[in-house]
């Protein structure tokens, strides 16, 4: 095998799955550092994001790319309406007991998208598209737009959460709650924009998988642990350190094939995740440990 | 005939309402005692009835499996090698908060699943494995039926017993003591990670067994057997809905929502084809509204734990 075609046929591939975990990651990173808890619905949110999408495509006849903003807008709205109906009145008790709550929502949010999208596989677009020839590296338009839209999500978070006053709200929320309030953050403010930014998070990584691979019910429940593992692997509550985690699991996943059998791709996260757990619970980046 | 076909199928709720009690009260272990997450019930289940089946089945060429031993060697190790991938996953999870150990165990559920298919050498992959036995399987029907509903209710009473004793002996109220005030109960002396460690891989056994239960009842085991979220899901529901920490509440929840569970689909199969998929659904979505208003309404269960502060005695 030629350098170019483990380019091609490897790192490519793994770099565009590392870019789609990395945008789940970050979104799962928030939840866990800010309102510390493990939210399992959180790929089930972006297969819905992936299928508010997918509705906007069918029913407005856009293009898919003019349908990513709206349907992160609705899972945005969506995500904020799932707080404050089923996570919102446990924010006193255990934080063990959201988690559960996350994931009845998982099946509720499922169970919908299989009620209304049915089963079978679905896509944004028909037809096969050629990848172009950026010397020797073979990319797909989609593929390159994915990659560019990570960087600009991954830098406009960046910046909002570093220089903004609400930015700087969250963040210190996520090293001190108990502080953070004492200084008069508004924590009800607070968690609404952090459910929003989650929720639009989780339906740009839905309708990238979606349009890089297909549409499926159980697609964002397949995510949620080489999402998790991502968000481990950097620490928790480092937005760099998800998407470095994201695109080490993305990559590792693709090149699990070179010494595994193909169906235990898949289980490469959960490797993944119990190796950091053992040796450095705290992630690359020395985020938190819950 | 009518009449019959009722009875038939009141055995047959019976027998998998007793393997979902024992489920449940491995949950109870788990969760009800000790307050540990585990999303990963399936895949225990899953590791139960796949180790009697290969250990009790007929042989077959091209299969490593086939041991045609006892059906209670079977049992004895789908609740051993239940607890064998119990240890690891809690050794490395327990040391942090359990919603480490909840993705984890999501992880070795998909894991166990991927293996089951892949590995046609052990499991037979999709097409399963068959033949397994059955106690008094070669009675008539109904009897055959009656003396497995018997075996199960022997099995849920022994394992009831035995849970019971444990949480009323000094070793429960050490649980309860961690789970309520873990800082206490360390400042106490007590091992927190062990103990823990202990109660996970002990209700990972009865999952196990459960598991074993199922398979010998139903003569044959494929990936497909189960829905590995669905039925996950439906013992977390038994056991919040029953009352956590009550052993009797686990019980009781297992009767009340596998009744459900049950009943809804014979009604919904009546739909027509198109229908009846979409009503599957409803159903899913319904029971994970359930959790919601329990949690919310009556997280403590139909039958609270019983908070038992015996006063000082005279003198």
């Amino acid at each position: 095998m030629t350098a170019i075609d483990f380019i091609n046929f490897y790192i490519v591939p793994g770099l565009v799955l590392g870019s789609i975990y990395a945008v789940g990651a970050i979104g799962i990173t928030m939840v866990f550092g800010i309102l510390r808890f493990a939210h399992l619905a959180h790929g089930d949110l972006a297969t819905m994001g992936a299928f508010f999408a997918l509705a906007a495509v069918t029913l407005l006849g856009v293009d898919p790319w003019v349908a990513l903003p709206v349907a992160m807008i609705l899972a945005a709205a969506l995500a904020v309406g799932l707080d404050r109906t089923f996570y919102d009145y446990l924010r006193d008790r255990p934080k063990i007991l959201t988690v559960m709550a996350s994931l009845g929502v998982a099946l509720m949010v499922r169970a919908v998208i299989q009620v209304v999208w049915g089963t079978d596989p679905q896509t944004y677009q028909r037809g096969i598209v050629r990848p172009d020839n950026y010397f020797g590296i073979l990319l797909r338009n989609r593929e390159l737009y994915t990659l560019l839209a990570v960087v600009v999500i991954v830098v406009a978070l960046e910046t909002f959460l570093r220089k903004s006053k609400w930015g700087k709200a969250m963040r210190a929320m996520s090293d001190n709650p108990d502080l953070a309030r004492l200084s008069g953050v508004d924590i009800r403010h607070v968690t609404v924009l952090t459910w929003a930014i989650v929720g639009a998070l989780c339906a740009a990584s839905g309708f990238f998988l979606g349009i890089n691979t297909e549409l499926h019910s159980m697609m964002g429940w397949h995510m949620l642990l080489p999402m998790f593992a991502a968000a481990i692997l950097g620490g928790v509550g480092r937005v760099q350190g998800a998407v470095l985690g994201g695109f080490i699991v993305g990559l590792a996943e693709e090149l699990s094939i070179l010494v595994m059998p193909g169906p235990y791709k898949s289980a490469t996260a959960f490797v993944i995740l119990l190796a950091i757990l053992l040796v450095r619970p705290r992630g690359l980046l020395n985020g938190k440990v819950l | 005939m009518e009449l019959i076909g009722l009875a038939n199928y009141a055995i047959f709720l019976g027998i998998l309402i007793g393997i979902y009690a024992l489920l449940s009260l491995g949950l109870n272990i788990q969760w009800g005692f000790t307050g540990l997450f585990n999303a990963g019930i399936a895949g225990f289940f899953a590791i139960g009835a796949y180790t009697t089946a290969i250990l009790t089945s007929p042989h077959l060429p091209g299969r490593v499996g086939g041991f045609e031993m006892p059906i209670l060697v079977g049992w004895a190790g789908a609740m051993i090698v239940a607890g064998l991938i119990a240890w690891p996953i809690g050794k490395i999870c327990l040391r942090f908060r359990s919603d480490y150990l909840a993705i984890a165990t999501i992880g070795v559920a998909e894991i166990i699943r991927l293996a089951i298919r892949t590995e046609e050498w052990l499991t037979g992959g999709t097409r399963g494995i068959t033949g397994i036995p059955r106690p008094f399987g070669d009675l008539p029907y109904v009897q055959s039926q009656l003396a497995y509903l018997v075996i199960v209710a022997l099995a849920v009473l022994i394992v009831y017993l035995l849970v019971e004793r444990q949480l009323h002996a000094p070793w429960g109220r050490m649980m309860r003591a961690i789970r309520d005030n873990e800082g206490a109960a360390a400042a106490m002396g007590k091992r927190i990670e062990a103990r823990r460690l202990q109660a996970f891989i002990f209700g990972s056994t009865l999952m196990g067994l459960a598991g074993a239960l199922f398979v010998h009842f139903n003569r044959s085991i494929t990936p497909e057997a189960i829905d590995p979220m669905i039925a996950t899901f439906l013992i977390w529901i038994m056991l919040i809905l029953g009352g956590s920490g009550n052993n009797r509440g686990a019980i009781l929840g297992a009767v009340v929502i596998w009744t459900i569970w049950s009943v809804s689909e014979i009604l919904t199969d009546r739909l027509p084809t198109e229908m009846a998929i979409q009503a599957k659904y409803v159903r899913v979505f319904i029971i994970g509204l359930m959790l919601q208003l329990v949690l919310r309404f009556r997280p403590e269960g139909i039958l609270p734990e019983e908070r038992r502060t015996r006063t000082a005695p005279p003198g």
